[in-house]
């Protein structure tokens, strides 16, 4: 700050003060939250724990490469993305349906003035049905569907697609709604019909970004089928929980590259999807 | 579609409460078949008058009625087929910027062709005749398979207008149809719309900047702060009434030449959200 800055009052910050208050306010509120976590990450670094730490680490070189086991972790890493796509599939039946009733970019009587009740009460009904069930853990519905059909990549697909519903169906009613709605109104203005507003408007000014998400999303989904997996969901997780339990570093190290490489390619599955769409 | 007005007036929905309406009490009778243009300065309710009539605002006071019935006792549905009846082209044409040009001058006709049908038309295009022709007469037929964001600001105009051709609408509402039209272009394209309402027996409605084009209308309405300054068949609109009609705004009356046309507008970046 300069000197005559200083000196006159027309040229200082006026917002300076509450940038400071309220940088303070999150770095006070942050404490308990730490405390409550038990954060000691010093644990880390005492020397028993980093010996142990380091032993494990240490398996994971050379990552094992035998031709039997490969075979095994490439067919394992098919049925993770048969989860993930099966799921996030039938997520799908679940969430489009459930966006067009709850988004409001598509609400006729809102054209003049405010929505209806009755209409407001049945969108307001789906969002609640939405929140119940993405608010249930994947996890969780795994470990009901393991008990109700058995160990198995089942179990791993009805979980996610629960979940996945759930989430969906809500960002997609989000994107849909702080979209551009100018084509969508038109289109309900002259007459038409809320699905076809949708196909005609609503769908094609937010195709990239509804296709990014959901890739995003199926990204998320294989990652999640590996945690599944530990629970007894199948794929390349359930074969990753029982490598660590033997304690195999090698073993769980190539099978995380599979992952890193599974991922690299969602990545570059949404960026071609994106310019195709762009 | 015959309209009357009975001192209706109009605010806008984002309005807040105890505000002037922008359009005050306003009575008027067009006869079916009829051509109108509105004229005034910015902000004296020409738009705020087209959307009333659309049935895209509900009057603040007053009565509206379309071929002697009130839309607004109608049920939703009801309502929804009349609207099917109108056709309302707003200021910026209501194009999504990655469809072809084909799709969006094919969804005026979405109230008459059933979701089926609709549906179908995404697969393969219902009438690309029809399409074809309402382009061409828009000197527009070589843009059928161009996506809308690669036209310029006036075709795009122009592409809103020609949807006008498609649309089962028996009362057309056109709102600022020429802003980012040349002069040359704008003539075109207001005597294409015109004679196309004739031959067609639709009523139209049309608010214009350039009063020199308004002034070909059978029928003039001047409107000022929401008021009916006057209604006059347009070769009566005098200088002199455009003088005082534009007063303390005459540099929309002099400022005949249309805004710059804008260029094609670029498809806003997708960026991966995470949420």
């Amino acid at each position: 700050m300069s000197g005559a800055a200083l000196a006159s009052p027309a040229l200082r910050d006026p917002a300076w003060a509450a940038r400071v208050f309220w940088l303070g306010a999150a770095a006070v509120l942050l404490v308990p939250m730490l405390v409550a976590t038990e954060f000691t990450p010093w644990v880390l670094v005492e020397p028993d724990n980093l010996k142990v730490t380091l032993r494990f680490l240490g398996d994971f070189l050379p990552p094992k490469a035998d031709a039997e086991f490969l075979a095994m972790v490439v067919r394992e890493a098919w049925r993770t993305v048969a989860i993930a796509t099966a799921g996030v599939f039938l997520a799908l039946l679940i969430a489009v349906p459930l966006t067009l009733a709850s988004t409001a970019a598509l609400s006729v009587s809102s054209l003049s003035g405010r929505m209806h009740a009755l209409p407001f009460a049945v969108r307001q009904a789906v969002r609640w049905l939405l929140i119940v069930l993405r608010s249930v853990p994947e996890l969780v519905w795994a470990l009901v569907f393991v008990r109700v059909v058995g160990l198995g990549p089942t179990a791993g697909v009805l979980a996610i697609a629960l979940t996945y519903g759930g989430m969906l169906g809500k960002v997609y009613a989000e994107i849909l709604e702080s979209g551009e709605l100018h084509a969508t109104t038109s289109l309900l203005r002259n007459g038409s019909g809320r699905l076809q507003a949708f196909f005609y408007g609503l769908l094609p000014t937010n195709a990239p970004e509804l296709t990014s998400y959901t890739v995003y999303r199926w990204e998320c989904a294989i990652r999640s089928s590996a945690v599944l997996g530990f629970v007894g969901a199948g794929g390349l997780g359930q074969q990753m929980d029982m490598s660590m339990k033997m304690f195999n570093g090698a073993e769980v190290s190539t099978m995380l590259l599979a992952f890193v490489f599974l991922v690299w390619l969602a990545d570059l599955a949404s960026a071609a999807l994106r310019r195709a769409l762009g | 579609m015959r309209i009357e007005l009975a001192r209706l007036s109009a605010r806008h929905p984002a309005a807040r409460h105890g505000t002037a309406p922008a359009l005050k009490p306003l009575s008027l009778t067009v006869a079916p078949g009829e051509q109108l243009a509105v004229i005034g300065p910015s902000g004296a309710g020409k738009t705020t008058l087209l959307h009333a009539l659309a049935c895209a605002l509900k009057p603040a006071a007053g009565q509206l009625l379309l071929d002697g019935a009130d839309p607004w006792t109608l049920p939703t549905a009801q309502l929804q087929r009349l609207r099917g009846r109108l056709f309302l082209a707003p200021q910026t044409p209501p194009l999504p910027p990655r469809q072809r040009v084909i799709t969006a001058i094919l969804a005026a006709r979405l109230p008459r062709l059933g979701l089926w049908r609709s549906l179908r038309s995404l697969v393969y295009p219902d009438d690309i005749g029809g399409a074809h022709q309402a382009l061409a007469s828009f000197d527009l037929a070589h843009k059928l398979w161009e996506r809308v964001d690669r036209l310029s600001g006036g075709e795009r105009q122009r592409v809103g207008l020609a949807r006008a051709l498609l649309s089962p609408g028996t009362l057309w509402l056109v709102d600022e149809p020429l802003s980012a039209l040349d002069p040359t272009r704008a003539r075109q394209a207001i005597d294409t719309v015109t004679q196309a309402a004739r031959e067609r027996g639709v009523t139209l409605v049309a608010s214009l900047h350039q009063v020199d084009v308004a002034t070909h209308f059978a029928r003039v309405i001047g409107l000022r702060e929401g008021e009916l300054a006057f209604d006059l068949p347009g070769t009566e609109v005098t200088r002199a009434r455009l003088a005082q009609l534009y007063s303390q705004h005459e540099h929309e009356l002099a400022g005949d030449t249309p805004p710059p046309e804008v260029g094609p507008l670029p498809a806003p970046a997708v960026t991966m959200v995470c949420r």
